[in-house]
């Protein structure tokens, strides 16, 4: 077990030398696989980003119910208790004189609303329904349309319908996206490692002579790529927190103008630690194909 | 500890390079495996270190039948002999030191008994002073003494060398034949392939000579001269 991990060891040792020995080399390798990793990274936190903006949950809706213009207390009552009846969600009253104070407070509305000789906002109720299935919301809809002194209703699904499907695509060109790079970043440590056969050639026949195993001339090398992988993931992570700080001051103004605290949602430790697992993995798999395919003519 | 029993090397091309060639080597021998360039004493040795495998026949190396080996237990094999190869096969990347600790790095032995038994390889080939010499800096006769310290550096039970003193002058020669006679002392069956072996004085050593790919003499170095000549 000791003389194993001992092995372990030598051959993750030689793998760092090895990549310490050219500096150029690695870093241009490294700086390939960042960037191929960049792109599917960058994507999937801009994605996260969208969905946090939307609401954890895509599938939360509301319907608004407008009421008309000379609804009066005695009105907005009976609609209160007819929702309370209806037991189908929680409600909240937005009276209009809160709806112009908001509005009021949005940039460059205050003068536009100061000019107005009253208040055109209606009273309204934002209704967040219990159940989410399309079918029941249409229904209630309906409902609270035939409801007296209720102007209009507005039921904001179809926008939510169209962001869900665009994240569902955005998902799918991410996922397409990832399995190309994936694939690039193994071709990449293929070969690399081939090249690395190449160099060591003198020192693999050698050892092939003197009684190495193939799990002894394969271990240092599947190392490697495993290395340059997750160093190239690290690289990513680097290049990605980079793009977000650079990012970070245009969206919150962004957020501020529209009135939003929404802040982005950059690299966590895990999504680095990710990020190199990927790397290493792939790195890993690269490495064991090159050396399959390269080692045989040292049979 | 080596017997060979009918061996037949045939290589594609239909040159027959061994035909039915048989001896056998006890433990602690030390043998000369003589006969012109061409006779088939690279081609033996080859079979003997299972870097090839004969056409027919068998090799049993102490106690392991080479023709049944797997191609994984080859390198377990391989740790079991001391193999000086005719182009040496040193790593010139590396210092004289590192060259003698390689064979002890791929079996896996501790790093600081490592050190202490490749400076003893060293030591028992003369090359004390040399450790920290690239092998390129070295001279012939230093060059084969480090791949001798390399071969016996996981202490073998058998020494194998294809043409150790190639290209050596006849002192260096000498030399290189005196320590091999060294490792024979303490028990190490030795079996070297030479076109050109030494007299040395006080040893006696068994001589088998090849001839065009057979077994002519096994006996003592003169009447194997007369008979390949």
């Amino acid at each position: 077990m000791r003389r194993w991990l001992g092995q372990h060891l030598a051959a993750l040792g030689d793998a760092l030398r090895r990549l310490l020995a050219a500096p150029l080399n690695t870093f241009l390798s490294l700086l390939v696989i960042g960037v191929a990793l960049t792109l599917p990274s960058a994507g999937w936190l801009a994605l996260e980003n969208v969905r946090q903006l939307i609401g954890d949950n895509p599938g939360v809706q509301q319907v608004s119910i407008f009421l008309n213009l000379d609804a009066e207390k005695r009105d907005i009552g009976e609609i209160e208790s007819r929702l309370r009846a209806a037991k189908a969600g929680n409600w909240r009253f937005v009276a209009r004189e809160e709806a112009l104070r908001h509005l009021q407070a949005s940039e460059g509305m205050a003068e536009i609303i100061a000019s107005l000789p009253r208040n055109p906002l209606p009273d309204a109720f934002v209704f967040t329904p219990s159940s989410t299935q399309p079918e029941v919301l249409e229904q209630l809809a309906r409902t609270f349309a035939t409801w007296p002194k209720v102007a209009h209703v507005q039921l904001d699904s179809a926008w939510v319908h169209r962001l869900a499907a665009l994240i569902r695509l955005g998902r799918l060109v991410l996922l397409l996206l990832g399995v190309l790079f994936a694939g690039a970043l193994v071709t990449i440590t293929f070969n690399t490692i081939r090249l690395q056969i190449f160099a060591q050639a003198a020192e693999i026949e050698v050892a092939r002579l003197i009684g190495a195993t193939d799990a002894y001339i394969q271990r240092p090398l599947h190392y490697f790529g495993m290395l340059q992988g997750a160093f190239g993931g690290l690289c990513a992570a680097l290049l990605v927190t980079l793009g977000f700080q650079l990012l970070t001051p245009a969206v919150a103004e962004l957020a501020r103008l529209y009135g939003s605290n929404f802040t982005m949602r950059g690299l966590t430790a895990s999504d680095v630690a990710l990020l190199a697992a990927i790397g290493g993995s792939l790195g890993w798999l690269g490495a064991k194909i090159s050396v399959l395919t390269h080692l045989r003519r040292f049979a | 500890m080596i017997t060979a029993d009918a061996v037949t090397k045939r290589y594609p091309e239909g040159r027959e390079a061994l035909r039915d060639v048989s001896f056998e080597i006890t433990a602690g021998e030390m043998v000369f495996l003589t006969g012109h360039s061409g006779a088939g004493k690279s081609t033996l040795f080859r079979l003997l270190a299972a870097i090839e495998r004969p056409t027919s026949g068998s090799i049993v190396i102490n106690g392991q039948n080479l023709s049944a080996l797997r191609r994984n237990a080859i390198p377990y094999l391989r740790r079991k002999l001391g193999l000086i190869f005719q182009d040496q096969k040193l790593l010139f990347d590396r210092s004289v030191l590192d060259n003698v600790l390689l064979p002890l790095a791929i079996v896996g032995h501790p790093a600081r008994d490592s050190l202490r038994r490749a400076q003893a390889a060293l030591a028992k080939v003369g090359l004390t002073n040399r450790e920290k010499t690239m092998p390129i800096a070295l001279s012939g006769g230093e060059q084969q003494r480090l791949a001798i310290a390399r071969a016996v550096v996981n202490r073998p039970v058998i020494i194998l060398a294809d043409e150790p003193t190639a290209n050596l002058d006849a002192a260096s020669a000498r030399e290189i034949f005196a320590i091999f006679h060294a490792f024979q002392q303490v028990g190490v069956t030795v079996l070297i392939a030479t076109h050109d072996p030494v007299d040395l004085p006080g040893v006696k050593a068994r001589v088998l000579c090849l001839a065009r790919g057979e077994m002519r003499e096994d006996g003592n170095e003169a009447t194997c001269a007369a008979s390949a000549a």
